[in-house]
């Protein structure tokens, strides 16, 4: 439980063994490697071999998404290249890297530019504090989840960036929508997210898994569905894509993009999933623990099933509108994650490290009131949305 | 007090927004020019045009044989149904005996090229909400449809099927076995997307009271069709003024209650129920005998001029046609249902949301070649 910090030198075996081995290399009795030059080198490898691991995961991950939505809609999906079709995310990439980079008229070079770039980092900033196993992360950053909280925002300037760089008024709507969205689901975010946190009483992401007597999922479902769907708004996710609403704003803040811009873009929207499932199955699944299976496997199991749900409700939902989205944020997963808050602190102070039938009691206060909350909130928002919920009675009748 | 000192400060800018003609849900070559405030639209200057080929003026040009290719082209969903108003035209002018079979092919096919349409705005009209599985849903069924056309007609849109005086030839042997599981079928496909689309609650949020055109409205712009009926109007050439041989057929006409964009949407998804059922009864009855009154290539309709109504899946098509005794019309004129439709958009969009504008022209369910012409 009281687990004290691990350097990550001695944490990570591969790690260690490549710093050892630069480090203990002489060539005639020198050894020409110094100290601090062996841990640059090996550090970067290491996140080199992160980062890569991130892209290609989520080039086979489009791969995957692009065949699980076929599937949904009784289609076969891309199946040309490769067995499978599996190497149809490189033959996308050779084209993107091909394509012509066009510029239009009056964009603001260097934002323009920039945006891209920016876009891309923070999602992959993510993944430095994810443990993806036991002692397995670049960085046990003692804020691990507020630099996520952090971090997760930048996008949005990048967003802001490309449509006003893009002097395209299409562009400009999905960055003025993607501000509001960002700002307003933030606060439902953090809120449930501070229910976690008020248990674990950390902010490491090492901590919380730790920590987590069962998945918090059990004694959290209602910080787990906030959280859920406002980090599925601030991915820009269906049905909250209200940014690039490819049926109203064409592509909405890139649609002045062109080759590997745009490529850049996409890829770190679909990065950005995975850097939610991930962040989920920390917070909430308990990151890498299960019994029988190796943590990394563990990890990458439950990641794979939230994507999925992502997925899966990318598949099914109609798009909301904007001030639907906004609505949604503040007048119910506010309230949510208010009484969330409330609720769990109480619960923190009255059991402050419970034993095992102190938890299930409270796993059973805590799904009866969300599950209490949720459907009166429901039917409050649907009678706000739609004043008649009648079928047509006349139809078919004369 | 003070929130209104704000306000008072906060000038806005309107900004102009060119939509169209090239934007993914503008269903066409349609341009709309919005001035918004904001996401809310202050006002709307629609343009077409942009698809204007001439028919009417390439009809005179033609034989009478010929114009049925030309109605094909119109409305580019509904073949069959164009084809029949016109070869319904010219065989009013010359006073011509339909054989009973093929009243009744005709009228199959032209049930089930309304299915198709419809089929086709479900799918896209899902889209236009966000929602991108009801439309490969409905693009699946209505490729069998597409299969079962290429089967009798011989091709997948351009038919060139319904000829003056009946039918270009016979249907298949097993027609009326394949109709059957086709039906089969679409119900299936239908309840599939009624379950996945229309009463969910994102979907309702983003319909229900959106873009809601009155009946007096309705009426005031000579709207037609199932636009018509979402508005609570119930008017359907096929049952107010049967032709063909619609009068032996039981089917009910769906009604909207306040006309916004989920009745238009409902509206045409009890139309294809009915459409089936139609359908069934036709097949049920479907007589045997001769397919076409056998007329002369080149036709001289008597001298005079016929108006001619139908039920298209948009609404309300006219052929108005004047004969001069040539092999050629003197003057053919279309009263084509989506321009009419279509004329409403400034009074429905104002005052919206920019995400209103897709959805509800998408609910008026246009089609720019019938448009435009």
């Amino acid at each position: 439980m009281d687990n004290a910090y691990v350097p990550f030198k001695e944490a990570n075996a591969f790690y260690g063994n490549l710093y050892q081995f630069l480090t203990d290399l002489t060539i005639f009795g020198v050894s020409p490697i110094p100290d601090w030059l062996a841990y640059l080198i090996a550090g970067f490898l290491i996140v080199f071999s992160v980062i890569n691991t991130v892209v290609i995961i989520t080039t086979l991950g489009t791969w995957v998404e692009r065949r699980l939505i076929a599937r949904f809609q009784s289609r076969l999906g891309p199946n040309r290249w490769g067995p499978w079709g599996l190497l149809t995310p490189i033959a996308d990439a050779v084209k993107l890297l091909s394509k012509e980079d066009t510029k239009p008229d009056g964009v603001d070079s260097w934002v323009f530019n920039l945006a891209p770039l920016m876009f891309i980092v923070p999602p992959i900033l993510i993944f430095a504090v994810i443990p993806y196993s036991h002692n397995a992360y670049i960085s046990n950053l003692n804020i691990g989840i507020l630099f996520i909280i952090a971090v997760t925002t930048v996008p949005t300037v990048a967003m802001f960036m490309a449509g006003w760089g893009s002097g395209n008024r299409y562009s400009l709507f999905g960055a003025m929508r993607g501000v509001a969205q960002l700002v307003s689901y933030e606060v439902p975010m953090v809120l449930s997210i501070v229910g976690v946190l008020l248990f674990v009483g950390s902010l490491s992401m090492v901590d919380i898994v730790e920590r987590q007597f069962v998945p918090f999922i059990l004694v959290q479902p209602l910080g787990f569905f906030i959280f859920f769907i406002a980090i599925s708004a601030e991915m820009n996710r269906s049905p909250f894509d209200i940014v690039e609403a490819d049926s109203e704003l064409v592509a909405g803040f890139h649609t002045e993009y062109s080759g590997m811009k745009w490529g850049t873009f996409q890829l770190a929207e679909f990065i950005a999933p995975f850097g939610a499932a991930s962040i989920m199955t920390t917070l909430f699944l308990k990151g890498w623990e299960g019994p029988i299976l190796p943590g990394p496997l563990w990890f990458f199991l439950k990641v794979g099933f939230v994507w999925f749900i992502l997925l899966w409700i990318r598949a099914t939902l109609p798009r909301l509108r904007v001030d639907q989205i906004m609505g949604l944020a503040w007048k119910f997963l506010f309230p949510l994650g208010l009484i969330n808050l409330f609720v769990t602190a109480a619960e923190v102070l009255a059991w402050g490290d419970p034993t095992g039938s102190e938890i299930w009691l409270m796993a059973g206060i805590n799904w009866t009131i969300a599950v209490v909350c949720l459907v009166i909130s429901s039917h409050l928002v649907s009678a706000k949305l739609t004043t008649r919920n009648s079928v047509l009675e006349n139809a078919g009748n004369n | 007090m003070v929130d209104q000192d704000i306000n008072k400060k906060l000038d806005t800018v309107q900004m102009m927004v060119n939509m169209g003609p090239q934007h993914p849900s503008t269903h066409g070559v349609f341009r709309m020019v919005l001035a918004v405030d904001g996401e809310r639209i202050v006002d709307v200057e629609p343009h077409i045009g942009y698809l204007h080929r001439g028919s009417e003026k390439l009809c005179e040009g033609e034989i009478y044989v010929q114009i049925v290719t030309l109605f094909d082209r119109l409305d580019y969903l509904s073949n069959l149904n164009n084809e029949m108003v016109f070869c319904r035209a010219v065989e009013k002018l010359m006073e011509l005996e339909i054989p009973e079979r093929a009243e009744y092919i005709r009228v199959i096919l032209c049930e089930l090229n309304r299915v198709a349409s419809h089929l086709l705005f479900i799918g896209t009209f899902g889209l236009d909400v966000g929602a991108m599985t009801p439309s490969m849903y409905m693009f699946r069924d209505r490729e069998k449809i597409q299969s079962m056309f290429e089967a009798v007609t011989g091709a997948r849109m351009m038919h060139n099927y319904i000829r003056i005086g009946g039918i270009k030839n016979d249907v298949p042997d097993d027609f009326i076995h394949r109709m059957k599981s086709l039906i089969v079928e679409l119900k299936k496909g239908l309840e599939e997307a009624d379950k996945l689309l229309s009463f969910n609650e994102i979907f309702l949020a983003r319909t229900k009271n959106i873009g809601t055109m009155s009946a007096k409205m309705a009426i005031e712009y000579g709207v037609s069709g199932p636009s018509l009926r979402a508005s609570g109007v119930p008017i359907d050439i096929r049952k107010d003024h049967p032709y063909s041989i619609y009068d032996r057929f039981d089917f009910g006409i769906p009604i909207g209650e306040i006309g916004d964009c989920w009745d238009r949407y409902y509206v045409r998804l009890e139309e294809v129920r009915q459409s089936i059922s139609i359908m069934e009864q036709a097949l049920y009855q479907l007589p045997d005998g001769d397919t076409i009154t056998p007329t002369r290539f080149l036709l001289r309709p008597p001298k005079g001029e016929v108006y001619v109504r139908g039920e298209n899946p948009r609404g309300e098509i006219g052929v108005y046609m004047i004969s001069d005794g040539t092999d050629k019309p003197y003057r053919v004129k279309v009263r084509p249902p989506s321009f009419c439709n279509l004329m409403t958009i400034k009074d429905l969009l104002i005052d919206t949301y920019v995400a209103d504008a897709v959805v509800i022209l998408g609910s008026l369910d246009i089609v720019l070649g019938e448009v435009d012409r």
